[in-house]
């Protein structure tokens, strides 16, 4: 293969990661940027997303390789798994916020700082291992239920699977984006946000806005979960680590608490992962990748798009 | 009678900051609170707003009591807040600031109207409504501030402290604002440091001291009290 051909598969690989981690990302910087919480349980809810996924393909008898659906059946069923895992994963976080976070903050509405933070990572703990003792600790084959149609561009390999993951990331992020700037309950999230206190004298319910924000950060991150599965064939109960910690490194790398930040961070990700591995090897991925954290934030403290300080006066 | 106190106590955890405070604003009046640092004045606000919640006595607003509701239960029956140190959205635009004001109102082209309403009452922030909030001077933020309580239609405006912070013309223009506000038919309660321009525009006022209402009277009144001369007015003089 040319160097051309190669440069330009990464690319594609490269963009199909970036808009998984992109939607994972969202999850983080839509929980930080409302009250400034690091909720490493989104790891592990976008892990449970992508299980509910696969068994929402298997419950369509769909598995492993089969091309049992075409057509619209087909959509149907990909589209429910998209649904349920989003839904799903959505009302997970929200009973993570509800049950274990709300308890911790103050009448105020501010984050349980440091012991929120140590709440999220037990509550990580516990949805980890409720998947690996039900489940068992073995690599499942994640259903591919998709018909191998190929495009070429510049002599790489364009899967219709990778078109069809581009085309949810961008819906997923164009409609969060419109959601968040335009819609009423999408202002108030981003005035509490802002200014909870403000915000509340304005008549906003605060406690919804932190659960909107936990609904759609977790509901993406199952979306998320649903691409992992389609993307690499399979899903595990490690997967909320090693992706999720990239994916966190994605919203701090584009700036915490930023939404735009968040999409460009994973995107950035992703091109380094698939670019770095093709070039350098795939070993140094993740050095490479927290190097150019620690450079960008040494520059910038606040990321690349973020204007949140490190902690509000 | 819009607003009353009937013998408030709030308390922070052990600390008694209001102490049996009584106070009670008619219709239609501008009130003023004056008191030094650590009086209870904030408190009186965020006793207001529901923010805290008194540990004894009844806030009654428009005759029934409202110490047990939501904040946004009294947003809706027509308290709204100018909050000290402006505090707006400073990452939203001045037009969703705006909005942000008319939250618990329907959207519809009364809401329109409305801002059409503040932009003509303060034409500087029609100019400045895409840019974001943050970006704006004191003065500039402060007119926000006033409209984005005016969106919510109240009946009450609570102001704290509305000139700290603000150039001395700013200070003038806000004042002669809220006699103009207060023209139009809302009453008008405010905490203010500034009592020599308080006095000047308040019907009335009170004056806290420690938590406990020391004095209360007409602002003519308290403009020729000797122990207000000395305590505040002395003191601005002083320092202008």
């Amino acid at each position: 293969m040319s160097e051309t051909t190669l440069v330009t598969q990464q690319v594609i690989n490269g963009l199909s990661l970036g808009g998984m981690y992109a939607l994972l990302a969202l999850g983080f910087t839509l929980v930080y940027g409302i009250i400034e919480l690091i909720n490493f349980a989104h790891f592990n809810v976008f892990m449970i997303g992508s299980f509910i996924g696969m068994w929402v393909l298997q419950a369509f008898g769909l598995s492993g390789q089969s091309v049992l659906l075409t057509g619209l059946p087909l959509i149907g069923a990909l589209l429910a798994a998209l649904v349920v895992s989003m839904f799903g994963s959505g009302v997970l976080g929200v009973a993570i916020e509800k049950y274990t976070l709300r308890p911790l903050r103050g009448a105020t509405g501010s984050a349980g700082g440091t012991i929120g933070m140590i709440t999220t990572i037990g509550v990580s703990y516990i949805l980890f291992n409720v998947i690996l003792l039900g489940f068992g600790a073995d690599t499942k084959n994640f259903p591919n239920p998709l018909p191998t149609i190929r495009f070429h561009v510049e002599g790489a390999n364009l899967d219709l699977r990778v078109i069809l993951i581009w085309v949810v990331s961008i819906v997923l992020m164009v409609g969060l984006w419109l959601f968040v700037q335009k819609s009423r309950l999408g202002k108030a999230m981003r005035a509490v946000a802002q200014d909870a206190e403000a915000a509340r004298m304005m008549g906003v319910d605060v406690d919804r806005a932190i659960i909107m924000a936990f609904f759609w950060g977790s509901a993406l991150a199952g979306a998320a979960g649903l691409i992992f599965g389609l993307y690499y064939n399979f899903t595990s109960f490690l997967i909320g680590y090693t992706a999720g910690l990239r994916a966190f490194t994605a919203a701090v790398l584009g700036g915490i608490g930023n939404i735009p930040g968040a999409m460009l961070g994973g995107l950035i990700i992703g091109l380094i992962e698939s670019l770095g591995g093709q070039f350098i090897a795939v070993k140094w991925t993740d050095v490479i990748i927290f190097a150019i954290l620690v450079f960008v934030l040494v520059l910038k403290p606040t990321g690349l798009l973020g204007t949140m300080a490190p902690s509000k006066s | 009678m819009l607003l009353e106190f009937r013998d408030v106590d709030t308390y922070y955890g052990d600390l008694h900051v209001l102490k049996q405070v009584n106070y009670s604003i008619d219709n239609g009046e501008i009130v003023c609170l004056l008191g030094g640092n650590a009086s209870g004045k904030s408190t009186t606000m965020k006793t207001i707003m529901g923010v805290v919640r008194p540990k004894r006595g009844s806030v009654v607003f428009d005759g029934e009591p409202i110490e047990q509701l939501p904040t946004s239960e009294r947003v809706r029956r027509g308290i709204a807040p100018v909050l000290e140190a402006r505090r707006l959205f400073p990452r939203m635009t001045v037009y969703e600031n705006l909005e942000m004001g008319a939250y618990l109102r329907q959207p519809g082209p009364e809401l329109e109207e409305d801002i059409e309403r503040v932009y003509e009452l303060f034409p500087r922030v029609k100019e400045r409504r895409s840019q974001l909030a943050g970006t704006l001077s004191g003065g500039e933020q402060q007119m926000v501030a006033i409209g984005r309580a005016l969106m919510a239609r109240p009946r009450l405006i609570c102001m704290d402290e509305p000139s700290m912070g603000l150039a001395p013309i700013f200070v003038e223009q806000t004042f002669e604002i809220i006699q103009e506000i207060n023209r139009r038919g809302t009453t008008i309660f405010m905490v203010e440091q500034n009592a020599n321009m308080a006095l000047t525009v308040a019907h009335r006022a009170y004056v806290l001291q420690t938590g406990q209402v020391v004095l209360s009277g007409s602002a003519k009144e308290l403009r020729e009290n000797p122990l207000i001369r000395e305590a505040y007015l002395g003191e601005m003089q002083v320092a202008h």
